[in-house]
C-alpha cells in the first residue's frame, strides 16, 4: 500500500517537487507577514504567486532568497532540508531573484553589474568573459541587451533583462521575479512571457510574483494565492478563472469598474504649451509637449517609466525649471513659479515617492498635515504657530480621511504605508486644490486604500477639479481617466479617450509607434 | 634647470607624498561608501608610533611599518563604529581625529625635541612608492573583480548583497587600508621628511588629504596631481617667507583647499561621489 | 526580540527619555572606563587618576565657578551647532568662528573710541556678526557650489587660527607687551564683569542661558523652526513643501556661527582681557561643542545641561594637568572617546529591555 503524500512530510513529496517552502513564518515588529506559508514549486513549471500588495510575497521570496531569516518553517531543495543564510548561500543553490525595485549599480555598465561577485571570472579584466556569455545568453533567451550599456541609458524593460541575465549566468534552476510587469508595456510584457515559457522549457522552475490576474491566468501553469500572510490555496491555472482568483485574493467579491458618471467638462485647468524640460543629467526630458486638462476631468498619464513623466509631474508643481513653454493654471502664468507660489495658486501634488517626499518620517502627523499650510491662518499668528489650531486640524483630518494613528503627535514614520497615503491625501486634498498632479497615488498600496483613493480622486474630479494622473499601471489610467496621453521619449505621442481605447495601442504608443 | 627649480620641485614632491598616501587610503574608503574624517588622527598617531619606534628600536622602516599598523587598528575603531554598529560616519570620524590627536600628545609628551639618529632620506622609496601606488590602486579599481567589488559596494551596497557580496567585509578592508596608509603617511612626516617629534606635527594635512580625494574625483591616479599641486603649496608658503609673514603664509594651503574645491565644484558634479557614500548600509533588516 | 536569561530584548520605534538618558550615561562611563585603560598602560593607575578628578572637580567647592566658567564658550558654541546640526549643515568651524569673535571683539575694544557702557554690547555684537560672517562664507559654498561643508569649515579654523597668529605676531602686536605676542591689555571698559572671586563672566552666560531659550522656542513653536526641522530631517521634503532651502539653512548658519562668535568676545573680553594665541583664547571649545550639540540630541535646553558637563571634562583636563603633570591633549583622549561611545551606544536606543518572568 501506498502511503499518503502529506505535506508533513516533505520528503517523500512529489518527485516532480523541486522546492518546497514548509510552514514559514515570518514577523516583523507588530506585523505578522508568513503565517505558516507553505508552497511547493516544480521543476518545468511558472508557479504564480498571487495576492495583493501587503499580502507576504516580497516577505516569502525575501526569506527563499536569504534576505530574511524566517522565525519558523523548513525549506526543502531537491528533497534536502536547506539553510538560505544569504543570497550568497541562495545563489550556491541554484535559486536566483529578480526584484522589483532592481538592484544595478546604476552608473557601472552591464557587464559590471553581471561579473560583480561572480565566481570562476579572472581576477584582472573580469568583464571579457562576461560580455561573450551576456551575447550567448541573450540570444538563446531573447534577452538581448548591450554589455557595455551603462544601466542608466537602459529602459526599464532592459533593466529587467540585465537582471535576469545576472540570474542565469549564476546558473540558478529556480527564478523568482517579483512583480516583473509593473514596469512595462503591454508588448514588453507578452515578450517577458516569452523569455519565460522557454526557460520553463528548458526546465527551470519560475516563482512569479504578481497582483494582477490577467497575467497569472496568461502566464502561470499553477498559483498559489496568498492573503493577509496565510496561503488560501494553490491551484492549477486550467481549474480556476478570473473571478475566483480576485475572490481569494480578496476575500470578497470585487468591483472591477468605477461609476464614473460622464460630466461635461467646463473651461480649462491646466494648460501646457510647447513644455521644454531638461532632466537631471542636462538632456532634455520633455520636448515642447502641449497638454490641457480641463476642470472635472482626469487626464491620465501612461508610459514607461523614464520617459518625461517625473520631469512632468516636477515642472507642473514648481519643483523644476521649466527650459521653455508656458505652463498656466486657471488662467494664471505659473511657469517656474517657486513650488510654494504654486501650492498657493491651488495646485495639489501628491507625489510619487511618499516616504522621501511626500512626508518628513521624524516629525508628528499633525504637523506632516500642516507641511504646507502652516504659514497660512490659523496655524500661525504672525511668525509663530498656534499648536492648538494645528492639533485640532490634525483631529479633524484623521477622522474625515480615515488614517489609523495611535494620536496626531505619533511620528509619520510609525504609519502603514496606506495611511501614510491617506495623510498626504488629506493634506493635499483638504485645501479644495483647483489642479491635482497625483503620481502613482495608489502604488504599493493594498486593495481597499487604493478603492479609498480613486474614490477620492473621482469625488474631485466631480467637484470640478482638472486632475493629472502618472501611473505605471495602465488598470488604474484606464480605470479613472476620461483622456490618455501617451509619453514617449519626452513627446506625447498621441492622446486618446480613455473610453474608445484600447490596451494593444496605448502599448504600441509606449513604445514609442504613433498610430 | 636652475638649481632652484630643481629645489622647489623636489621640495614640493616631498610634502606631496604624505598627502598622496592619505588620499589614496581616503579614495579607496570612500569607494566602498565610508567617509573617514578621523584622517588627521590616524596620521599623527602613525607619526608618534614611526618615531617612537625608529628612535627605540634605531630602524625607520620598522618605525614605518608600526606607524602603518597603528593606523590600521586606529580604522578598525572607526570601521566597527561606522560598519557594523552603523553610526554617523562623520561624527564618528572627528571622534577618531580627536582621540588621536590627544592620544598621540599625551603618549608624545617624553619624545619631544630629540632627535633621530637613523632617517630616511626627504625623497625615498616612499615618494616612488607612493606613485607606484596610485597607479596599482588604479588599475586594481577599474579592471579587477576586486575593483568592481569596490566600487559596487559605495554604489549600491544593496545590489552588492543581493549578489552575495559581504558588504561590511569589503568597508572593514578598504577603511582598514584607509588607515594602514595614512599610518604610513603620518611616519613618513616623522622619520623622513622632517625626522623629529612635535605635538600636532600633521598640522591639518589629514584634512587636505580628504579634500584631495573630493578632488580628485575619488580617482587614484588624479589624486597624484592633487597631492603634488598642495606639496607646491606647501612648499611656496616656506618659498615666500623672505616676503610675506610666515602666519599668513601658513593660510595659503587652507585657502586654496576651499578655492580649489570651489572652482571645481561645476567639473565635478558630473562624476560625482559615490552614490552611497556616508551611508550605512542596513542589509536585509527593517 | 530575542531573551538573555529573563531579559527580553526587543526593538521599538522610538525610544522613552529615560531610556535616551540611560544610554547617555552609559556610553559616558564607559568612554571613562575607556580612557582609564589608558592612563593604565600610560603608568598612572586609572583609580587613583578619577579619585583626583573628582577630589579637584565636583568635591571641591572652588571648582564648581571654574566648571561654569569652562560651560560658557562650550554652551554658546553648542547652542548653534545644534541649530546648524537640525539644519543638517555639518558646522565643523566653531572654533573658527569663535576666534574670529574675539578678533572682531578685541578690535572694537582696543581701536573703537565708544564712551563706556556702548563697548561691551558693541563687543559682543561685532563678535556675533564676524562669527556669522566667518560661517556664512562656507554656507554659500555648500548651496551654491555644493562644496562639502565639513571640509570648508574645518579649512576656515585653520585660516581664523592663523589669522589670530598673525595679528598677534604682526600688527596687533602690544606695545606694552615686553615682545611677548599678545595685543594690549583692554581697556577696564572692555572687561566684561564677572561673579565676584571668580571667572565667571556673567553677562556673556547670561547671553548664552537666554539664547538656549530662544532657540529652544524657535524650533517647537514658530514658522522658521519648523522649516528649519523640516529641512534638516528631510531636505526633499523641504522642497516639495515650497521652503527656501538657501534662506533657511543660511539663517541657521547665521545664527550657528554668530553664537560661536560671542563666546570668542566672551573669552577675550571675560578672562584673557586681550587677544592671544589662538589656542589659548579657546582651548579647542569649538571642536568640543561637536559633543555639547551630539549628546544633547538636538535640543537647545539639554544643551546647558551637556555644556556644563563638558566644562566638567575640561576642568578635569586642567587638574590632570596639574596634579598629575599630563598634557593637556588628555581631554582630547576624553572628547574623542565619549563621542565615539556616545554613538556607538545609538544602536541602543532601538531595543527596549524587559524583565520576564519564564513562560
Amino acid at each position: 500500500m501506498q502511503a499518503p503524500q502529506t505535506l508533513a512530510d516533505p520528503s517523500r513529496a512529489d518527485r516532480s517537487d523541486l522546492l518546497v517552502l514548509k510552514d514559514i513564518t515570518k514577523t516583523f515588529p507588530g506585523v505578522v507577514a508568513n503565517d505558516r506559508v507553505t508552497l511547493q514549486v516544480r521543476a518545468g513549471e511558472v508557479h504564480a504567486l498571487l495576492g495583493e500588495n501587503g499580502a507576504g510575497k516580497t516577505t516569502l521570496v525575501n526569506v527563499l532568497y536569504g534576505i530574511y531569516q524566517p522565525d519558523g518553517g523548513e525549506i526543502w531543495l531537491r528533497g534536502r532540508r536547506v539553510r538560505i543564510r544569504s543570497p550568497r548561500d541562495a545563489i550556491a543553490q541554484g535559486i536566483g531573484m529578480v526584484p522589483q525595485h532592481f538592484l544595478l549599480v546604476r552608473r557601472h555598465t552591464v557587464a559590471e553589474n553581471i561579473a560583480l561577485g561572480l565566481p570562476g571570472e579572472p581576477f584582472l579584466f573580469p568583464t571579457r568573459g562576461v560580455e561573450a556569455r551576456i551575447r550567448e545568453l541573450g540570444s538563446r533567451y531573447g534577452l538581448s541587451v548591450d554589455p557595455r550599456a551603462r544601466i542608466y541609458e537602459l529602459s526599464p524593460s532592459e533593466q529587467q533583462r540585465v537582471e535576469i541575465l545576472k540570474t542565469l549566468i549564476r546558473g540558478a534552476q529556480i527564478l523568482i521575479l517579483d512583480e516583473p510587469t509593473s514596469v512595462l508595456t503591454p508588448q514588453e510584457t507578452r515578450g517577458l512571457f516569452e523569455v519565460l515559457r522557454r526557460m520553463r522549457g528548458d526546465g527551470h522552475a519560475v516563482i512569479f510574483i504578481s497582483h494582477k490576474l490577467d497575467e497569472v491566468t496568461a502566464v502561470a501553469d499553477r498559483v498559489t494565492v496568498l492573503r493577509r500572510g496565510r496561503v488560501v490555496g494553490t491551484l492549477p491555472i486550467g481549474e480556476t478563472d478570473k473571478r475566483a482568483l480576485a475572490r481569494m485574493m480578496v476575500g470578497r467579491d470585487v468591483e472591477f469598474r468605477h461609476e464614473r458618471e460622464s460630466r461635461a467638462p467646463e473651461g480649462d485647468g491646466l494648460v501646457i504649451e510647447e513644455l521644454v524640460v531638461f532632466g537631471d543629467r542636462g538632456l532634455p526630458a520633455l520636448r515642447g509637449i502641449s497638454l490641457t486638462v480641463r476642470r472635472g476631468e482626469i487626464v491620465g498619464i501612461a508610459g514607461v517609466a523614464g520617459n518625461g513623466q517625473r520631469e512632468l509631474v516636477e515642472v507642473v508643481t514648481g519643483l523644476r525649471r521649466a527650459q521653455g513653454g508656458r505652463i498656466r493654471v486657471l488662467d494664471r502664468d505659473v511657469t517656474n513659479r517657486p513650488a510654494r507660489a504654486i501650492y498657493e495658486t491651488g495646485v495639489a501634488h501628491i507625489p510619487e515617492d511618499r516616504l522621501r517626499m511626500g512626508i518628513v518620517a521624524g516629525l508628528s502627523v499633525a504637523e506632516n498635515l500642516v507641511l504646507k499650510s502652516y504659514r497660512d491662518p490659523p496655524f500661525s499668528r504672525g511668525p509663530v504657530l498656534d499648536r492648538r489650531a494645528i492639533e485640532a486640524f490634525a483631529r479633524r483630518m484623521i477622522a474625515e480621511y480615515e488614517i489609523v494613528t495611535p494620536g496626531p503627535e505619533t511620528l509619520a514614520r510609525l504609519l502603514s504605508g496606506g495611511n501614510i497615503q491617506r495623510l498626504i491625501l488629506s493634506r493635499e486634498l483638504s485645501t479644495q486644490p483647483r489642479v491635482i498632479v497625483a503620481a502613482h497615488p495608489t502604488s504599493g498600496l493594498d486593495v481597499s486604500a487604493t478603492e479609498q483613493i480613486h474614490a477620492l480622486l473621482l469625488r474631485r474630479r466631480r467637484e470640478g477639479a482638472a486632475i493629472l494622473l502618472v501611473s505605471e499601471d495602465l488598470d488604474e489610467i484606464l480605470a479613472l481617466s476620461d483622456r490618455v496621453a501617451v509619453l514617449f521619449s519626452g513627446e506625447i505621442i498621441g492622446i486618446l479617450d480613455a473610453a474608445a481605447a484600447d490596451r494593444e495601442r496605448i502599448g504600441l504608443m509606449m513604445m514609442g509607434q504613433r498610430t | 634647470m636652475p638649481e632652484w627649480m630643481a629645489t622647489t620641485v623636489i621640495r614640493a614632491v616631498a610634502v606631496s607624498t604624505p598627502l598622496l598616501w592619505a588620499a589614496l587610503g581616503e579614495i579607496y574608503a570612500e569607494r566602498s561608501g565610508v567617509v573617514n574624517l578621523g584622517v588627521e588622527g590616524m596620521m599623527i598617531l602613525g607619526a608618534f608610533v614611526a618615531f617612537a619606534v625608529a628612535q627605540t628600536v634605531g630602524n625607520p622602516v620598522l618605525g614605518l611599518t608600526a606607524a602603518a599598523a597603528v593606523g590600521g587598528l586606529a580604522a578598525l575603531l572607526h570601521a566597527f563604529v561606522t560598519v557594523t554598529l552603523r553610526a554617523n560616519q562623520y561624527v564618528s570620524g572627528l571622534a577618531l581625529a580627536m582621540f588621536g590627536l590627544g592620544l598621540a600628545g599625551v603618549l608624545g609628551r617624553g619624545y619631544e625635541g630629540i632627535p633621530l639618529l637613523n632617517t630616511l632620506p626627504e625623497i625615498s622609496g616612499l615618494t616612488y612608492l607612493g606613485f607606484l601606488l596610485a597607479v596599482v590602486l588604479w588599475f586594481v579599481l577599474y579592471h579587477t573583480r576586486l575593483g568592481i567589488v569596490i566600487r559596487s559596494v559605495g554604489e549600491s551596497p544593496a545590489a552588492s548583497d543581493a549578489l552575495g557580496v559581504n558588504v561590511s567585509l569589503v568597508r572593514y578592508l578598504t577603511v582598514l587600508f584607509g588607515g594602514t596608509v595614512a599610518g604610513v603617511a603620518g611616519g613618513y612626516l616623522s622619520v623622513a621628511y622632517r625626522p623629529s617629534w612635535t605635538e600636532g606635527m600633521t598640522g591639518g594635512m589629514g584634512w587636505i588629504a580628504i579634500a584631495i580625494a573630493i578632488f580628485a574625483g575619488w580617482d587614484p591616479l588624479r589624486a597624484v596631481w592633487g597631492a603634488v599641486l598642495f606639496g607646491a603649496l606647501y612648499y611656496l608658503s616656506f618659498f615666500l617667507q623672505t616676503w610675506v609673514a610666515p602666519e599668513v603664509l601658513r593660510m595659503l594651503p587652507f585657502a586654496s583647499t576651499i578655492l580649489v574645491l570651489a572652482a571645481t565644484a561645476r567639473r565635478r558634479r558630473g562624476q560625482g561621489a559615490p552614490e552611497a557614500l556616508g551611508l550605512p548600509y542596513a542589509g536585509g533588516e527593517r | 526580540m530575542s531573551r538573555i536569561g529573563p531579559l527580553l530584548v526587543e526593538r521599538v520605534p522610538a525610544p522613552t527619555r529615560t531610556w535616551v538618558l540611560a544610554v547617555s550615561v552609559l556610553a559616558v562611563a564607559a568612554a571613562l572606563a575607556g580612557a582609564g585603560v589608558i592612563f593604565w598602560a600610560f603608568g598612572i593607575n586609572p583609580l587613583h587618576a578619577y579619585a583626583v578628578v573628582f577630589a579637584g572637580t565636583l568635591a571641591d567647592r572652588r571648582a564648581a565657578p571654574e566648571i561654569l566658567r569652562q560651560a560658557i564658550p562650550l554652551l554658546l558654541c553648542g547652542v548653534g551647532l545644534v541649530m546648524a546640526f537640525r539644519a543638517q549643515f555639518w558646522n565643523i568651524g566653531a572654533e573658527g568662528q569663535l576666534l574670529v569673535g574675539a578678533v572682531a571683539a578685541t578690535g572694537v575694544a582696543l581701536f573703537v573710541p565708544l564712551s563706556g557702557p556702548l563697548v561691551l554690547p558693541a563687543m559682543f555684537l561685532a563678535g556675533f556678526t564676524s562669527g556669522a560672517l566667518w560661517g556664512l562664507l562656507p554656507t554659500l559654498l555648500r548651496l551654491r557650489l555644493d562644496v562639502n561643508e565639513v571640509i570648508s569649515t574645518l579649512m576656515m579654523n585653520y585660516i581664523a587660527l592663523f589669522f589670530v597668529d598673525w595679528l598677534i605676531h604682526g600688527p596687533w602686536k602690544g606695545t606694552t607687551t615686553l615682545g611677548f605676542a599678545y595685543t594690549d591689555t583692554f581697556p577696564e571698559a572692555a572687561w566684561i564683569p564677572v561673579l565676584a572671586g571668580t571667572r565667571v563672566h556673567w553677562p556673556t552666560l547670561a547671553l548664552g542661558l537666554a539664547l538656549a531659550g530662544a532657540l529652544a522656542f524657535l524650533l517647537a513653536r514658530t514658522r522658521l523652526g519648523f522649516e528649519i526641522r523640516i529641512l534638516g530631517e528631510n531636505p526633499t521634503a523641504a522642497r516639495y513643501a515650497g521652503i527656501d532651502p538657501v534662506r533657511t539653512t543660511v539663517v541657521a548658519m547665521l545664527i550657528s556661527a554668530g553664537a560661536a562668535g560671542l563666546a570668542g568676545a566672551g573669552e577675550v573680553g571675560g578672562i584673557h582681557h586681550r587677544l592671544l594665541f589662538p589656542t589659548q583664547v579657546s582651548l579647542g571649545y569649538g571642536y568640543a561643542a561637536i559633543i555639547v550639540a551630539w549628546l544633547a540630541r538636538g535640543s537647545p535646553l539639554a544643551a546647558i545641561l551637556t555644556a556644563l558637563f563638558l566644562g566638567l571634562i575640561f576642568t578635569s583636563g586642567d587638574v590632570m594637568k596639574v596634579t598629575l603633570q599630563m598634557p593637556f591633549r588628555v581631554t582630547d583622549i576624553f572628547n574623542g572617546l565619549i563621542l565615539f561611545f556616545l554613538i556607538g551606544s545609538e544602536r541602543l536606543l532601538r531595543y527596549r529591555m524587559r524583565w520576564v518572568r519564564h513562560a
